[in-house]
């Protein structure tokens, strides 16, 4: 049995759909990052998993419990971090985590939380005297007070500083290792892509897409290429051409002077590439390589335009280099390619 | 217990903490029951702290069970504090009894700031237990009733600026602090329906010399303390978001 197990899930808000036929589970000793944009239906599936909200329909099972009707019993077995924290400015740091605590009957040591939190120093100070990533620490000492088996962390490390991301990547990486089933929610991807052992992508209300992140971001996997800077206006089509064809590389001017192949960075493109520049007397920017990113395959998959497109047709050339036959142009090239050239002369 | 202690701590902490909750629930009745003793500006017959007294009791307990509860809870739903106690083993029936619990342990601590001080301006009750008693209960509930009607429902700044002014409305419209008689007669009697007069009407009849509680304002009490609730039970919304 899985730690969360949801099947089927309707969330409907009078005639809104906030989620449609949800179906994913997550697993005890596993980070579980849910994904979606904002009103993709995140945060009606948490509530709804954290017994806050009613299902309109479909089964969800939380450490065996049905969240809604067993809330009392669930309570004992989650923890809970809101986005918006759920806690008083005027209360301090201290207070609000013994209170917490003796809310529960088996609750951790608060001193060794707050130690473990970085706290300890802030007991006094209220929550409003915090700064951004210190509020977000107390919300999640409050979430682990009650040695929850599931946690349900929301943003986690929005607006957090570097060294307090640290805190909570480390304490998120503890609480897996201690067998909890972390489920948490973030617009961060690149964090996601950090932390997460699975991803769960939430659009319009549905599941697009669930599996660990390799497994994401390696599906139809058009994602790797190639960056370069260059003057702007070389003719893409001809170093296309070049490179081994449209469809196996297709070079776009992405933005002033910056270009992208839509290919594998081998080395025999990269050779391919500075050599059909040093023939034309270009220079050569920064030369980047890079495989598909999380975020790159969550737009994807959510149907999402990255603000830059991905494929362009190919543009009309502007005449900056001569657009040669490319079949004889790299004849050529290759013939004054000598291998005992020392470079470093 | 323990959670529910702990929940009422940490409320009564908040609130004493809290700069315009001191204010509105000690600085407002102290102030009023000094200054309108010691400034003979009040048309009242005979000594104005015995005028005085009842109705500055009555004011204090609007103070706390009304606008320093619609405030604070107005404030907490804003802030999410709600919603994170519902997904805490505290539930909502330990979390509305912390807040009575926070709000009787603050009345007491008003009756006793406000009590020695009328008493050290020359204040003698003659006091009826058993209807003073019964009109502080139906008061609360009614007041409380009345908090958590708006708080449920209005954003937390709508709900700051309707509490202040229900506040400032019902201090100067139910005869606490200006006699009903000194009121048109229209508004007098529309103020006779208020819970504010009706409370502060039992406070003098259980506690001034001569005269008992008029019976009127047991129904009017009642109505309100059963109305308020029912309404705050159904009206009520956890979740600033809905």
């Amino acid at each position: 049995m899985s730690a969360i197990e949801v099947s089927g899930l309707t969330m409907r808000y009078g005639d809104v759909v906030a989620v449609d036929g949800l179906s994913f589970t997550a697993e005890a000793g596993h980070v579980t990052c849910v994904l979606g944009r904002n009103g993709a239906g995140k945060t009606s599936t948490i509530e709804a998993l954290e017994g806050l909200r009613r299902p309109t329909s479909g089964r969800l099972s939380v450490v065996g419990f049905e969240p809604h009707r067993d809330h009392a019993a669930l309570v004992l077995r989650i923890g809970v971090m809101l986005q918006e924290g759920g806690i008083s400015p005027a209360v301090r740091v201290g207070e609000i985590v013994r209170c917490t605590a003796a809310l529960y009957p088996a609750a951790v040591d608060v001193a060794e939380l707050l130690d473990q939190m970085g706290l300890s120093a802030l007991q006094r100070r209220t929550y409003r005297q915090l700064s951004g990533g210190e509020q977000r620490r107390v919300a999640l000492a409050l979430a682990l007070v009650g040695r929850p088996q599931v946690a349900f962390l929301d943003e986690p490390t929005a607006a957090v500083d570097p060294e307090g991301r640290q805190v909570i990547r480390r304490i998120i990486a503890d609480l897996r290792a201690d067998g909890v089933a972390v489920l948490l929610t973030t617009h961060d991807l690149a964090e996601a892509e950090r932390i997460a052992d699975r991803v769960v992508i939430i659009h319009e209300g549905g599941l697009v897409a669930q599996g660990t992140v390799e497994e994401l971001t390696s599906q139809a996997g058009r994602g790797d290429e190639l960056r370069f800077g260059a003057p702007s206006g070389l003719d893409t089509a001809a170093l296309s051409a070049y490179l081994g064809g449209w469809d196996r590389a297709p070079v776009t001017e992405v933005a002033w002077g910056e270009y992208r192949v839509g290919a594998g960075a081998t080395p025999e493109l990269i050779y391919a590439l500075t050599t059909w520049l040093a023939y034309y007397d270009l220079p050569l920017g920064d030369v980047r390589t890079r495989g598909r990113s999380l975020e790159e395959a969550f737009l994807q998959l959510t149907g999402a335009r990255s603000g830059r497109p991905e494929v362009l047709p190919p543009q009309p050339a502007r005449p900056r280099a001569p657009a040669l036959e490319p079949e004889r142009e790299r004849e050529r090239l290759e013939l004054t390619y000598d291998p005992s050239w020392d470079w470093d002369r | 217990m323990r959670p529910l202690l702990a929940q009422t701590r940490v409320e009564l902490a908040v609130t004493l903490r809290n700069g315009e909750s001191l204010l509105v629930t000690l600085g407002v009745p102290i102030g009023t029951l000094v200054f309108f003793t010691l400034v003979d500006v009040l048309p009242t017959d005979g000594d104005a702290v015995d005028f005085l007294t009842p109705g500055v009791l009555a004011l204090a307990m609007l103070s706390t069970a009304f606008a320093n509860l619609a405030i604070a809870t107005g404030f907490d739903r804003s802030y999410g504090v709600l919603k994170r106690l519902g997904s805490t083993p505290l539930g909502r029936g330990r979390l509305v009894a912390a807040k009575t619990l926070a709000t009787v342990t603050l009345l007491a601590l008003q009756a006793a700031v406000l009590v020695p001080i009328a008493l050290g301006l020359g204040w003698r009750p003659d006091v009826e237990t058993a209807p003073l008693l019964v009109a502080i209960g139906l008061g609360t509930v009614s007041f409380c009733g009345l908090a958590m009607l708006l708080a449920g429902r209005l954003s937390a700044m709508v709900t700051l600026a309707t509490a202040n002014a229900v506040f400032v409305s019902l201090l100067v419209l139910s005869g606490m602090v200006v006699p009903l008689d000194r009121l048109p007669s229209v508004l007098s009697w529309t103020s006779r329906a208020l819970p504010s007069t009706a409370l502060t009407e039992a406070f003098h009849g259980s506690l001034d010399h001569s005269g008992s509680v008029p019976a009127r304002v047991w129904p009017v009490l009642a109505l309100w303390a059963l109305g308020t609730t029912a309404l705050a039970v159904n009206a009520f919304r956890w979740d600033p978001d809905h």
